[in-house]
């Protein structure tokens, strides 16, 4: 009376459910694609500056002058150079520790965190472009000059807050670019004479 | 000689496969995060620059594609001249990048249009002058903010 039946549940038959899953695998790595996005963010000046800006008159140790020319050769301030020295010389331009009259001047300020400092707000990089040069030579100069002014931001991140710049709070990141302000003046390309 | 063909029992067990799904479900989930639709055909070939200092793009529903290379037919072989030039589906010119930017933008949302991004996508050999056009072309239409698309070095 009391013994039931022993029944027993069939097990779900789950071959299938790996072809599905593998049909769905298929599905995904044909329509999507793998390319990440990361890239150089650059901000561009306005349109009607740009007549405007060429016209500003900059002291002449103010100026760091970049040009490529069709060949891709670097020139920094008239000298052929490459871009592995350009991050140097940039850092060396920007910064300009030592105040020497040959380079960018500084201004006084009062910052944030760091009370009254020395700002290098004067300096200009130039850039000049041929129409022929590749667009490689350009982004690896660009990508050079960002380096420099990355280098010189963390490095004052590491002196005065004791962490590198990528840790540092908004407020820590706008008063570290007031310091190290990036001042990058483009012409459009034009045909330097060889 | 009864136990010599008595070979029933050595049957071998059948393989438990109920841990394969599991284990494609694994794979599948890792692409599903690690990649993204492509939402455009490309109808050019390009190679981006490599760099060190490069940040990732955020906010992808602000950003605007302009992908700069050789066009897919193979006839054009001419190192560096006459790149083309791909606004969404098709192949442009320079002049079409103000209105197409305008109608980009117009299907923004306002805080997207705040942060819009324009992400150039050239090929490492395309000409300056090309380049510089596109950012002039940028510029008019106050599509300031740009963002030269690169490989980690």
């Amino acid at each position: 009376m009391f013994r039931r039946p022993k029944k027993r549940m069939p097990g779900l038959n789950t071959t299938s459910t790996a072809d599905i899953s593998f049909m769905l695998l298929i599905f995904f790595l044909v329509t999507s694609s793998m390319d990440n996005d990361k890239g150089l963010p650059r901000q561009l000046p306005p349109p009607q500056d740009e007549t405007h800006e060429q016209e500003l008159m900059v002291k002449e140790r103010n100026v760091l002058e970049l040009r490529l020319d069709a060949a891709d050769q670097l020139t920094i301030g008239g000298e052929p150079s490459s871009v592995d020295e350009l991050t140097q010389r940039v850092m060396e331009f920007v910064a300009n520790a030592k105040n020497d009259p040959s380079l960018p001047e500084k201004s006084t300020r009062d910052v944030n965190f760091f009370g009254r400092i020395q700002v290098s707000d004067r300096h200009v990089i130039s850039i000049q472009v041929d129409r022929h040069t590749t667009y490689n030579a350009y982004f690896n100069m660009q990508n050079a000059i960002v380096a420099a002014y990355g280098r010189l931001r963390n490095q004052l991140a590491l002196q005065h807050f004791g962490h590198s710049y990528a840790e540092c709070s908004p407020d820590e990141r706008d008063a570290v670019n007031i310091v190290y302000p990036q001042r990058i003046s483009e012409a459009a390309p034009e045909i330097i004479d060889n | 000689m009864q136990r010599m063909f008595h070979r029933n029992n050595h049957e071998v067990p059948a393989l438990n496969t109920s841990s394969l799904p599991d284990l494609i479900f694994t794979v599948l989930f890792f692409f599903m995060i690690v990649t993204h639709m492509r939402d455009v055909e490309l109808k050019v070939r390009y190679e981006v620059p490599q760099g060190t200092e490069l940040q990732k793009l955020t906010h992808k529903s602000a950003v605007i594609y302009i992908y700069v290379g050789r066009g897919s037919t193979a006839s054009h072989h001419t190192d560096g001249e006459d790149m083309q030039i791909q606004l969404n589906d098709r192949i442009a010119t320079i002049d079409d990048i103000k209105s197409y930017i305008e109608k980009e933008r117009a299907s923004m949302s306002p805080e997207d249009q705040a942060r819009m991004t324009v992400s150039i996508k050239a090929d490492r050999d395309t000409p300056m002058g090309q380049i510089a056009d596109i950012k002039r072309m940028l510029q008019q239409s106050f599509a300031l903010k740009i963002h030269y698309s690169a490989s980690e070095k």
